[in-house]
Parts: C-alpha cells; sequence; structure tokens
C-alpha cells in the first residue's frame, strides 16, 4: 500500500544544532507507529515539522502523493493531518463543549451561514457531544477547560484530534501525568482508531506496556536522526537501542 | 446564547448577571425616552447621542481587543474617515441624504481599504508590531487632516448643514391648528427625528456585533484569543480570520462615524480624530469588561457620565462644603481629573474584568 505520510531527508537547525537530522521515513493508513527515542532527541520537533509549527530548513513532507512541506499549520489540518498536544494546549476559557466544538466545526466549515447563532447549529454540538462521551467528559461539557484536573484536559486533548477526524493521528505522549484509571481510557480509543485500519497513527510514548500492547512498528529517533525502524520485537532487540533508550535493560541483557 | 449559557448549569441567572441586565435595561430605557426625558436640555440630548454612537463604537473595538484580542489604535482614524467623509460631502455637495450616502460610502470604502491593507501586511506579525503599525498609521491620519486643510478644513475642520429633514423647523406631525404636533410636550419636530436616527443606527449596528460574537464566528475569534496555536492547528486561518474581523471592526467604527458628523454638523481633529478619543475608547471597554459587548454600553455611559458631569457635582459639592476647611479646595471643578483618575484606579480595583466582565464572571481579557 502506498504511504500516506512521508519525510525525505527532514531536518530542522537551530543555530548549529541538528534539532531534527535527515529523517526519511514513510508511514502507511492502518499502521500504528511508535515513535521513542530519550528526551531531546527530536520526536516533538518532529512532530512539529509535520504538523506545520515549524518549517523545516531541509527536505520535505508528503500526504499521499501531495507535497505539504510549505502548507500552514490550518491547511495541513484541512488536509487531514491531526494532531494532540504534549503540553496541554486548549481553549481555557471557552468551555469543553465549546473546544470540540470548534475543531468540530473547523473541519465541517459553516460556509456562509456564519452569522447565525451558535446554536441554530445542532449538529455541530450533537457531534461535539458524542466526541465527549467517547472520552468520558460528557458530565464536565460547561465546565471552562482550564477549570478541568490535568487528567481530563487530556482527555480535552485527545477529543479535539479525535473531532478533526484526520486521516493522520498524531498523539504526543497521550497518556503523560494520567492516572492508571484515566490512561485506559485513551489507550482503548486509541486502539479503536487502529482498528479502522485506513488511519494512520504516530504515537510518541514512552510507556513500555503501552509500546508493547499498540504498536505495529518502532521508530527510534537520537540526537535527530532517525536510528532504528522496525517491527518492535526487532527493534526492542537491538543492542543501540537498549542501550541509548533502554539504558537500564542493557544491564539486565548483560 | 452559546451552548455554554444555555445548559442547566448556567441556566438560573446569578446577581451579576441580573445587575448588568438591569443596568443595561435602565439605560436603554433612558435612551429611547431621551428626547422626551431631556426636553429642553441641550447638553443632555448630546450627552446621549454621544452615547449611542460611542457605544458602536466600543463594541466594535471590543470585537478586537476583548474577543479577537488584536490591539490596535487605529480605531479613531476609521471613526475619523466616516466623519471626514460624511462631512466633506455635506459641505461640497450641500445638505442633503445623497450628501450623507455618498460621503459616508466613500469614508467607510476607505476604512475599508486600509484595514485590509494594515491587515494583510502586518496582522501576520507579533501583536506588538501590529500596535505599533496601527499607532503609525493613525498619526499620519491625523497629520494628513491636519495638513490637508483646504479638504478638511486644517485644524479648525468643517462646518456644514444637515438635511433640513432633522432641523427644528421640520414638523413631523402637525396639530389640527397647523402648529407641529407635541407629544408629553416635547414637539416633534427635527430634532427628535434626528436622536432617533442616530439611535436607531447605533442600535442595529450594536445588535449587529451582538449577533457576530453569538454566532460560529464568535468563538473561533474568541479561540483565537485564547490560543492562536491551537486554532490554527484545528484547522482556522488565523490571518484571514483576523484580517476579516480587523475590516468589520473598522467599517462599523467608519459607520459610528458617520452617525457623529451628522449629529455634530462638525468635523475636526479634536472631535473626530484625535487620540484623546482613542483612549476614551481604551478605558470605556476596560472600564465596561472587554469581550462581553454588553460592558460597552456600562462603560460608555460611566465615562461619558463623568466626563461630562463630574465637574457639575463637585461644583455643588465645593459650595455645599463651603464653610469646611480644605474640603471645597479638594472638591474645586478644577481638580475633576483627579477625581476621575481615583474613579478609575477604584473601578480597575475592585471590577478587575470590567463591570459586566466581573459580573458576569467572564474573567474577561488574560
Amino acid at each position: 500500500m502506498s504511504p500516506s505520510l512521508r519525510t525525505e531527508d527532514l531536518t530542522i537547525r537551530f543555530g548549529g544544532h541538528a534539532a531534527v537530522n535527515g529523517v526519511t521515513c514513510a508511514f502507511r493508513p492502518g499502521e500504528l507507529t511508535v515513535i521513542v527515542g530519550p528526551n531531546g532527541a527530536g520526536k516533538t520537533t518532529w512532530f512539529n515539522l509535520v504538523s506545520g509549527q515549524l518549517a523545516p530548513t531541509a527536505g520535505r513532507i508528503f500526504k499521499g502523493e501531495a507535497d505539504i512541506t510549505r502548507l500552514s499549520p490550518s491547511a495541513r489540518a484541512k488536509a487531514g493531518i491531526g494532531r494532540a498536544f504534549q503540553l496541554t494546549n486548549l481553549f481555557p476559557k471557552l468551555s469543553v463543549l465549546e473546544n470540540v466544538r470548534l475543531a468540530v466545526q473547523a473541519r465541517e466549515g459553516i460556509g456562509p451561514r456564519l452569522f447565525r447563532p451558535a446554536s441554530s447549529f445542532p449538529r455541530l454540538a450533537e457531534e461535539a457531544r458524542e466526541h465527549l462521551a467517547r472520552t468520558r467528559l460528557s458530565d464536565v461539557a460547561d465546565y471552562p477547560a482550564a477549570a478541568l484536573p490535568h487528567g481530563d484536559q487530556r482527555k480535552l486533548e485527545v477529543a479535539l484530534l479525535m473531532a478533526m477526524q484526520p486521516d493522520i493521528y498524531m498523539f504526543d505522549e497521550p497518556t503523560a501525568g494520567m492516572s492508571v484509571d484515566e490512561a485506559p481510557v485513551i489507550l482503548e480509543l486509541i486502539a479503536e482508531i487502529k482498528r479502522d485500519r485506513s488511519k494512520t497513527i504516530l504515537l510518541v510514548e514512552h510507556k513500555m506496556d503501552v509500546v508493547r500492547a499498540l504498536a505495529d512498528r518502532i521508530v527510534v529517533l537520537h540526537n535527530g536522526e532517525l536510528i532504528a525502524d522496525g517491527l518492535p520485537d526487532a527493534v526492542m532487540a537491538l543492542p543501540l537501542v537498549r542501550e541509548i533508550y533502554l539504558g537500564i535493560g542493557a544491564e539486565e541483557a548483560a | 446564547m452559546t451552548a455554554l449559557s444555555a445548559s442547566p448549569a448556567f441556566r438560573r441567572l446569578p446577581a451579576g448577571r441580573l445587575v448588568v441586565y438591569a443596568i443595561v435595561a435602565v439605560i436603554g430605557v433612558v435612551l429611547v425616552l431621551a428626547p422626551f426625558l431631556l426636553h429642553g436640555n441641550v447638553r443632555g440630548i448630546d450627552v446621549a447621542a454621544r452615547i449611542c454612537i460611542f457605544v458602536v463604537l466600543v463594541a466594535s473595538y471590543d470585537l478586537l481587543i476583548g474577543y479577537t484580542g488584536i490591539v490596535s489604535f487605529a480605531h479613531t482614524m476609521f471613526f475619523g474617515l466616516g466623519a471626514y467623509g460624511t462631512a466633506i460631502a455635506l459641505k461640497a455637495m450641500g445638505p442633503g441624504f445623497s450628501a450623507i450616502l455618498a460621503g459616508g460610502a466613500a469614508g467607510v470604502a476607505c476604512a475599508l481599504v486600509l484595514a485590509v491593507l494594515i491587515g494583510l501586511l502586518s496582522l501576520r506579525v507579533k501583536a506588538i508590531f501590529f500596535a505599533m503599525v496601527t499607532l503609525a498609521a493613525a498619526s499620519v491620519m491625523l497629520v494628513l487632516a491636519s495638513q490637508l486643510s483646504d479638504i478638511t478644513g486644517g485644524e479648525d475642520g468643517l462646518i456644514y448643514e444637515i438635511p433640513r429633514f432633522f432641523s427644528p423647523a421640520t414638523k413631523l406631525l402637525t396639530g389640527a391648528d397647523g402648529k407641529v404636533a407635541t407629544l408629553f410636550g416635547v414637539p416633534l419636530n427635527g430634532r427628535v427625528a434626528l436622536y432617533y436616527f442616530v439611535f436607531l443606527s447605533a442600535l442595529v449596528l450594536f445588535l449587529v456585533m451582538v449577533r457576530i460574537v453569538r454566532s460560529p464566528l464568535g468563538t473561533v475569534l474568541e479561540a483565537i484569543r485564547e490560543n492562536e496555536t491551537r486554532a490554527e492547528a484545528i484547522g482556522y486561518r488565523v490571518v484571514a480570520y483576523r484580517t476579516a474581523i480587523f475590516c468589520l471592526a473598522a467599517v462599523i467604527a467608519a459607520l459610528a462615524g458617520i452617525l457623529r458628523a451628522v449629529w455634530l454638523k462638525y468635523a475636526g481633529p479634536e472631535a473626530v480624530l484625535s487620540f484623546a478619543i482613542m483612549i476614551d475608547i481604551l478605558l470605556m471597554v476596560v472600564i465596561g469588561g472587554m469581550g462581553t459587548m454588553i460592558g460597552a454600553i456600562i462603560g460608555v455611559v460611566i465615562m461619558s457620565l463623568a466626563q461630562f458631569y463630574l465637574k457639575d457635582l463637585m461644583q455643588a459639592a465645593a459650595d455645599a462644603t463651603s464653610g469646611l476647611p480644605l474640603v471645597p479646595d479638594l472638591l474645586n471643578p478644577d481638580r475633576w481629573l483627579l477625581w476621575l483618575g481615583l474613579l478609575f484606579i477604584l473601578l480597575v480595583y475592585f471590577f478587575p474584568a470590567g463591570i459586566a466582565g466581573t459580573l458576569l464572571g467572564k474573567g474577561g481579557h488574560k
């Protein structure tokens, strides 16, 4: 199957430091790829390049056949690249429902009816409520996003991504800081998207149990470079990966 | 209303909300009946008309600063363009509705073109640079208005006639005796028509803006204010939305300028273009409450009453306390700016998000 997302020699330098250095890889629909690497490996920077928050110094990005390297973040969102952020990145004073409704509205568009009262678009709110139900946020729909506890904000972050209904889902440590009760809700949602088989999922994750449970493939970044890419068992078995990424694992193996 | 306020948690009317609505209802009633309540009080009617016009001007500024988080200092420039367009046409074409229409349209068109240019050229840059660009544009316009005296009348401004329909001699209704009909003792003449022309135009413009902020567009604007990066990331073209709302606010400000020019029968740098007006707008929007729309009404009324009546009040207070030491000196009307400043400080201290913003629990702009 042809790749749904591809980066070609993707590089970004900040001054002399190459935060992402010549990363070439391709992702297919129905595949869940976990991106691992130590802190500062360039995982989030690579995400920022793909979703458009940063412009690369060199290299190109393709969504299907289309070159999207020069597109704005909003144009990439419209093209089907959806992203949830590592640090919670919401609309703090708007209600939880409005947060999600905005994402639905961006996708659907409301065209010339822009000036009608928001309440005359019940379908948008209805769909937003469905996403809240799936992320178990229905009870807090009317609270301002800023009033939610951390775990719920993380869930809302994911709800926004679900509402975008992208082809490419990019999760940046979606369960970071979540309690053991909350994390499974998110992981089950990701598993559900995966069962669809038509979506491409990229996941930055540190928790090894999560990686093992979900990953079809693992990509390892280190110092901005792609150093390993393959099936989970094969990648995790590489001595280099065990050494730089697992650290302790290498000692255990010894 | 948005889903937020329609939801059960918000359906009960908290006391603060009631207070705001009550204040606005009282202001509304007074403005509707102003020609009758303030009959014979020329200054009073003048203040009422100025309040109507400034509510539109301040609310349109709230679209920018309160809803979208755009800081602009060019709002009086757009106001002035509408006013000068109307004034120049009335001067050149003579008093007629066609002059108001043509001049007003030209002023609004200039405002729109300038807003598009400023918006597209500089809304991509950081907020502080954008604010500087608007400041520069407004300064240039102020200099132009004073220097192009052949067209604008320079520092003196323009004095002109407005359509005869709005003159005191016009009888809107005639009684059985052929004289102008009266209602509650108030002759229904052209001055009354002029006031209602201003009032109704302002009301329509205000309601249009309320509709905008309650539409899906309004939520997008708030989203851009709250988190520009994320708004872009979920698919909104932030620069396009910003430019659009900047143009819309400019057009509404220019329309308010038309009303001002028709009401005053005068347009000059001090009256419609100066930075003093810009500061008034800023104070009004802050006192009323940014991002509330309804705050514009409260802010404008408080500022206008303070500006026009604080001196009178102080004179009365100074007279009443003339027997006491020091106090009459403190209350001397010459010191009115000191008391106005104190009033602002107290208002901002007790209502950090503005009066409407604090009472409605909106928290205002961060």
